[in-house]
């Protein structure tokens, strides 16, 4: 008796399980996370979902120090999620691991990718194929404190445009007691946050060079446009003293703070620096150089698809992909997140253009550049170091880039499957 | 159920389970049980263990298979001009640590115990930093040693006109300065012992030697500091091993910069983390485990050997 039912049980079971099947499909997206990012996709799921009656997306997060080794684990035992969200500069482990398949040129023509998104979509790209499509983009931008420029009788509305009126401006700000302290900044001096990006794709750019050669495999700043650009950064705090390193512990510490008059920051910032209610503060385009050469360094998590997603889910996990790097999508993603639409159709749109926030960080976007890091923590650590060197240890510029330029070609070379 | 009836069935009628004796019987029992953690241990600990050394022979980077390579790792481990910056840091925190800390939590804890007016609330006083998630305390004294504006160590320099100190951020003193919130974390606990040690020697000891005319000095090195000894062993021995694992308070006073300005403060562990879990290169973060757990093992058993009972 009991038998019986037990087996109609399981039969019932089987059947409406092969019923569903028949019905819908069911594929899991991964990201880590994060508060925001986490409601969009949720919100971009939902109007998936409405559109396409036969497909359910379930959202997995995990948090961010886990996440890839999460993904990379999942992977070895079968479990990888269909679609996944990875930072752009995992690619080489992703794809060297075997966790992402190509993207299907049918859904994914390369000429439109490199039509429609920003260039910077390129650091996807791996021997002619891509494995992933981002829907949305950061940059950087100088952000400034209206008060702090008015104090120091600066125009708030005309924040500096070039390095030389942004050095000008950091010292009519900057403040110093009696002792010789900062007590306040003329600008953050600070390259365990943005700053080393500034300086490795900004800086030595703006100053004649290149930092990298071959995709990024070669260290290039080793040169006179490379020691150009780590003078120019040390002496702000060196000689023109307009911030000290670790002034208020970090930068945007010390610009939430009201203690910086400016500082270098992504767009992942905007939301932290809302909430500030003490001053009002601009942003603007990082400054270029005497000759009007501009650059920016923009970074993006993409979407990829599963290289174990066959059949029906890869179907489904086409149509997914391709709706959450829609306009439609990238619309919902800056309202929510704050990050900026990677399809430069959505991104350069007038209401965008004409926002004072916005503006100044999709104008960079038209001439960022992605570094292509091998080993991102090791490479930022290498560039802090160096400029400890200078600041802390008193080595000259010029050894310390060598000694840098050194150890970062190692790094990578390390790096290399 | 089956368990029980089995049971049941043994005591019922001994002798009779197939020829097994009684003490066969309760030995298959006992061992029945211990298996359960003798099983759950060995696949938890041990075979990780040994997983780890296996792992320090190979290039693994997590998404493709482990490749032996041998001794490769440690060959670049000790040529690494960082691991030996790392090594030493490690040992400045053993060396200095230590003797610091237990010479300061025996001298508090002689003191405490004599003395009457409010003892549990003062004693409460110094264990209560034990009790402190260790990530909340790094980031208070993160910040009590900032520069000026914000640091309250350099506010209370700048009233007294000594000269402000850079702290954590300078390669000099970024060590030293986190290894005093180490030492007045781990402080209370090592007072909570030396005391319960000093409460476990006899009071007639005592009493005979002041009786024979002893002075306090003679009391504290003939009979306090010989009769603390197993004590000091145990503290000796546990605060090594907490300094040589040293991690949480590194971590989180230099996050932005992970172990100090230009590597001044990272100890081998936070090493070891950062080549796991920043730069995936498990074979070669398995290598620098395998290279702690030699270090952990020599100076434990080397303390045990020094501090011995001599017969």
């Amino acid at each position: 008796m009991r038998k019986a039912t037990l087996f109609a049980g399981l039969v019932a079971g089987f059947s409406t399980f092969a019923f569903n099947a028949a019905q819908a499909v069911e594929i899991e997206y991964w990201q880590y996370v994060f508060d925001t990012r986490v409601k969009a996709m949720d919100q971009l799921i939902a109007e998936f979902q409405k559109a396409n009656p036969g497909i359910t997306v379930k959202q997995v997060t995990f948090p961010y120090a886990d996440y890839q080794t999460r993904v990379i684990a999942a992977n070895m035992a079968g479990n990888a999620p269909d679609v996944m969200q990875l930072f752009y500069g995992w690619l080489d482990k992703f794809v060297a691991g075997g966790l992402l398949a190509p993207l299907p040129k049918d859904a994914f023509p390369h000429d439109k990718i490199e039509k429609d998104f920003f260039p910077i979509v390129s650091a996807m790209k791996r021997d002619g194929e891509y494995y992933g499509l981002p829907t949305a983009v950061r940059s950087l931008a100088l952000f400034y404190n209206k008060k702090l420029f008015t104090e120091a009788g600066l125009d708030p509305n005309n924040p500096p445009k070039t390095l030389d009126e942004f050095v000008a401006a950091g010292q009519k700000i900057a403040k110093l007691d009696g002792s010789g302290n900062i007590v306040v900044a003329g600008s953050t001096v600070d390259m365990g946050g943005q700053d080393h990006q500034w300086w490795r794709e900004v800086l030595i750019r703006q100053f004649g060079g290149e930092p990298y050669k071959d995709g990024d495999t070669k260290v290039n700043y080793n040169n006179e446009a490379g020691l150009k650009a780590l003078n120019f950064y040390t002496s702000l705090q060196l000689e023109k003293k307009i911030g000290k390193a670790g002034f208020m512990d970090e930068g945007q510490a010390a610009f939430r703070g009201g203690k910086a008059g400016m500082t270098i920051d992504g767009t992942f910032r905007l939301g932290s620096f809302k909430s500030i209610k003490d001053f009002e503060w601009g942003v603007t385009e990082l400054p270029a150089n005497a000759q009007g050469v501009r650059s920016n360094y923009a970074s993006y998590f993409a979407n990829g698809i599963s290289a174990k997603t066959k059949g029906e889910e890869l179907e489904a996990s086409k149509k997914f992909l391709a709706y959450i790097t829609s306009p439609a999508a990238m619309e919902i993603w800056l309202k929510t997140v704050g990050e900026l639409p990677a399809l430069r159709s959505a991104a350069l749109t007038d209401a965008n253009l004409k926002d004072p926030i916005y503006a100044p960080f999709l104008k960079g976007l038209e001439y960022a550049h992605t570094t292509l890091f091998k080993d991102e923590q090791g490479q930022r650590q290498n560039a802090i170091d160096m400029v400890n060197r200078v600041l802390l240890e008193g080595q000259s510029t010029k050894d310390s880039l060598a000694q840098a330029a050194e150890a970062e070609q190692e790094m990578i070379d390390a790096a290399k499957p | 159920m089956a368990a029980i009836e089995q049971q049941g069935a043994a005591s019922g009628r001994p002798g009779s389970g197939g020829g097994l004796s009684m003490r066969t019987k309760r030995l298959l029992w006992v061992w029945s049980f211990l298996a359960v953690p003798i099983l759950f241990y060995t696949i938890i600990r041990f075979y990780p263990t040994f997983q780890a050394f296996y792992l320090s022979l190979t290039s693994w980077d997590l998404v493709r298979p482990p490749k032996l390579v041998w001794f490769a790792n440690y060959i670049k481990l000790f040529k690494d001009p960082q691991f030996w910056k790392v090594f030493k840091n490690t040992f400045t925190y053993l060396i200095i640590g230590t003797p610091i800390s237990l010479v300061l939590a025996f001298t508090i804890a002689f003191f405490l115990d004599r003395v009457r007016f409010m003892h549990n609330l003062i004693r409460a006083l110094y264990f209560l930093p034990f009790l402190t998630t260790a990530a909340a305390m790094a980031w208070v004294w993160r910040w009590f040693y900032q520069p000026p504006p914000i640091g309250v160590i350099n506010d209370v320099f700048g009233m007294l006109g000594i000269p402000q100190q850079p702290f954590i951020r300078s390669t000099d003193q970024a060590l030293f300065s986190i290894m005093v919130t180490a030492i007045w974390a781990g402080l209370g606990f090592q007072i909570i012992i030396f005391m319960a040690g000093l409460r476990a020697i006899p009071g007639t000891f005592y009493e005979a030697a002041r009786i024979d005319g002893l002075g306090e000095w003679a009391i504290l090195r003939k009979i306090t500091l010989p009769l603390l000894k197993p004590t000091t062993v145990f503290l000796v021995v546990f605060s090594s091993i907490g300094f040589l694992r040293i991690f949480d308070q590194v971590y989180n006073m230099t996050t932005n910069d992970p172990g100090g300005p230009l590597g001044s403060t990272k100890p081998l562990v936070l090493m070891i983390y950062q080549t796991a879990f920043n730069s995936y290169a498990m074979g070669y973060a398995a290598a620098q485990t395998v290279v702690l757990f030699t270090i952990l093992l020599i100076v434990s058993l080397l303390q045990l050997w020094i501090l011995r009972e001599k017969k």
